[in-house]
């Protein structure tokens, strides 16, 4: 290599070490900071802000870990005490925007510019914050389009995470709650970057080290465990019949029909009642081993019937579940987990894993308009999407086939009228919602929400979850609209009022026109699909009651206790 | 007629042509929160009737549009459709029908 060095244009060597030194002038402030207080790479929670004052700078991006389940609350609240005068401008990057403190940081003038994925708790206040320009947000993004974005053009030069454990030497145990960390950690360490853990205990030594400690710069035991969210767990006692009798259609309609057994579900109660049919209606089907094999999912606490009835050959998770963590442990054929036994997630992952190997995403949403183009954002909220546009949108880059994903792609290049296209599949994304939500706000609508929502937050694109061109199925109560089958946009149109039920879009359909796609099979009545609305009852399901699930994994699952109503 | 404050009374009749055998009458679904009940019973007329009892006031046209979409589907004569409705959709309204339609005896055409 000298040789190669030597017929180079001899360049200013202190030109290609800037990072280096610049980490290295970071790491030398903490030290004269921490005095005699510091114990290698264990800092006492009484210096947080001292460390994060020292090796943070003006204008710096900085990722604080937080996403749907863990929060880094404890580095959230130091940053929030850091002096404006000395430390501002900072581009916070993140994936979920949860607590106060992450938009506190920017009233109070230590950050002013986001990008994020998802701010869910928080939609209302940043939109508000927005609109007075207190911040500035670069982009919304997915939870993958984000992470590929920390190795590309928003590496963070300071990582503030989140783990169950650590020891001296920085190693952290992330446990069942990995999540992110990951992919933070690796995008900050491998750039010159400061990585900060927050952790729940230091230990001598800890289970597994699902980060290695030489890319942990230091670990700070918080006072309080890290805030965890139980996002996954539905109490099936709030499942109506309504939910029951979608969720017959769901897996006679579409499951059965394409035989989809790789897939993904969103959160909620409509999906958590596909999950506690399996055992029942769907075994009622003869269609154990024929669907639901392998599946992309946190460990929902509804799928305990169906794992123990035997359905489900492996799970790999984004998150875990507060609760879960002894029964996942006992069922280790089922999910991934270390040799220490608890699950290790990993959202970046469990992401890709649902983009390019799973053949049907299932969710809901609050608004469908006459396209098809559907979206969670409403008015006067700036909430982003997380990981469902992803797991919603087909995989132009997948090139492997199954019968599923072949014979979607079949049946959309039949109707559009271009058999001669070279063949490819289409993944099977479906959104399932009552055709009214609650107080009657109707789920379909002539225009989206997101519309408006762009236009008053200035953004370059309005803030559609799904587009129509990706959706293959409507859901309702009224029946399936399979998108893959129209011909042109008239059809879809119409077949989107068809499953529209009573709502204005769904009143205002051509009879004549939704007849006849009902005779292409394009719309398909629950009639049509065989399923008979007197089981759609809730004795149908599978567990009936949170008291249910736990009996149903022998005990090992223990709910918090907001969710043990027995 | 008495009427509880807050509730609407619609009342719609329309004509069928499938006569329903002899049945006793059928319930199903409970007058509760978000919930409805139907009644079918026989009546001696020729027609479908439909009284609704809803504590939702001001959706006469949906229950309009749902009424005439399943008499348009059942063609039901001599047949009196009692709901008493406490705010469901009409899911839940469409599915309580559906289960009801399923317990008569087969209609004659």
């Amino acid at each position: 290599m000298g040789t190669r060095d030597a017929d180079l244009p001899r360049a200013d060597a202190s030109r290609w070490d800037r990072r280096a030194r610049g980490r290295h002038a970071r790491l030398a402030r903490a030290e004269e900071s921490l005095g005699a207080h510091a114990r290698g790479k264990v800092v006492p929670a009484s210096l947080a802000v001292e460390v994060l004052s020292a090796v943070i700078e003006p204008g710096d991006r900085v990722c604080l870990e937080g996403n749907n389940q863990k929060q880094a609350d404890f580095l959230a609240t130091a940053l929030t005490k850091l002096d404006p005068a000395r430390i501002h401008d900072l581009h916070m990057v993140q994936s979920v925007l949860a607590l106060a403190q992450h938009l506190d940081l920017f009233e109070n003038g230590v950050a002013t510019k986001l990008d994020f994925s998802f701010s869910g708790p928080q939609g209302a206040r940043l939109a508000r914050m927005v609109a007075a320009g207190q911040i500035q947000v670069g982009a919304i993004h997915t939870y993958l389009e984000l992470f590929a974005r920390y190795f590309i053009d928003l590496t963070p030069q300071v990582a503030l995470v989140c783990a169950q454990a650590a020891d001296r030497d920085g190693n952290l145990f992330t446990g069942p709650n990995t999540e992110d960390t990951p992919a933070i950690v690796e995008a900050t360490a491998f750039r010159g970057g400061i990585v900060i853990a927050q952790v729940n205990e230091l230990l001598d030594a800890v289970p597994r080290v699902d980060i290695p400690g030489g890319w942990v710069d230091f670990v700070i035991q918080s006072p309080t465990p890290h805030f965890i969210e139980p996002l996954f767990t539905r109490d099936p006692a709030q499942i109506s019949e309504v939910q029951v009798l979608i969720a017959m259609m769901a897996i006679r309609g579409i499951y059965a029909e394409y035989g989809v057994q790789r897939l993904n579900h969103g959160i909620g109660f409509d999906t958590a009642a596909i999950e506690l049919l399996l055992p029942t209606y769907a075994e009622s089907l003869g269609l154990k081993g024929k669907i639901c094999r392998h599946w992309a999912l946190n460990p929902h606490p509804a799928m305990i019937p169906a794992i123990e009835a035997g359905w489900v050959e492996s799970i790999h998770s984004f998150g875990s579940e507060v609760g879960m963590e002894n029964y996942v442990r006992a069922r280790g054929d089922v999910f991934f987990t270390g040799a220490d036994g608890s699950l290790r997630s990993n959202r970046a992952f469990c992401q890709a894993a649902g983009h390019y190997a799973c053949d049907l995403f299932i969710g809901s949403t609050l608004q469908i308009d006459l396209a098809g183009n559907s979206s969670t954002a409403i008015l006067g909220r700036i909430t982003g999407f997380g990981g469902a546009p992803n797991m919603g949108s087909d995989a132009r880059g997948r090139r492997h086939a199954s019968p599923a994903w072949l014979k979607a792609g079949a049946q959309q290049r039949t109707a559009a009228g271009r058999p001669a296209l070279a063949p490819r599949g289409q993944k099977l994304v479906v959104q399932m919602v009552e055709t009214f939500r609650e107080h009657m706000q109707p789920a379909f609508v002539e225009r989206l929400d997101a519309w408006e929502l762009a236009e008053q937050a200035r953004m370059s694109l309005p803030p559609i979850m799904i587009y129509g061109e990706d959706v293959t199925h409507i859901l309702t109560e009224e029946g399936i609209a399979n998108l893959l089958l129209v011909r042109n946009d008239e059809e879809r149109e119409q077949a989107v009022r068809g499953v529209a039920g009573y709502t204005p879009v769904g009143m205002a359909r051509d009879r004549r026109m939704v007849e006849n796609l009902r005779d292409r099979g394009v719309i398909r009545r629950p009639e049509d699909l065989g399923v008979d609305a007197r089981l759609a009852t809730r004795n149908l399901l599978a567990a009936r009651s949170m008291r249910d699930l736990v009996e149903a994994s022998g005990g090992l699952y223990r709910p918090p206790s907001r969710f043990r109503n027995w | 007629m008495s009427m509880a404050p807050g509730v609407d009374v619609l009342d719609f009749e329309l004509p069928g042509s499938k006569a329903v055998a002899a049945f006793e009458p059928i319930l199903v679904g409970v007058v509760g929160s978000g919930n409805l009940e139907v009644l079918l019973e026989p009546q001696s007329t020729p027609t479908c009737r439909f009284q609704v009892e809803t504590s939702a006031r001001g959706f006469g046209a949906i229950w309009e549009a749902v009424v005439r979409d399943f008499q348009q589907r059942h063609s039901l004569s001599g047949v009196q459709v009692s709901i008493h409705d406490m705010g469901a959709t009409p899911a839940v309204v469409a599915l309580r029908l559906a289960q009801a339609i399923a317990e008569l005896p087969r209609a004659q055409p």
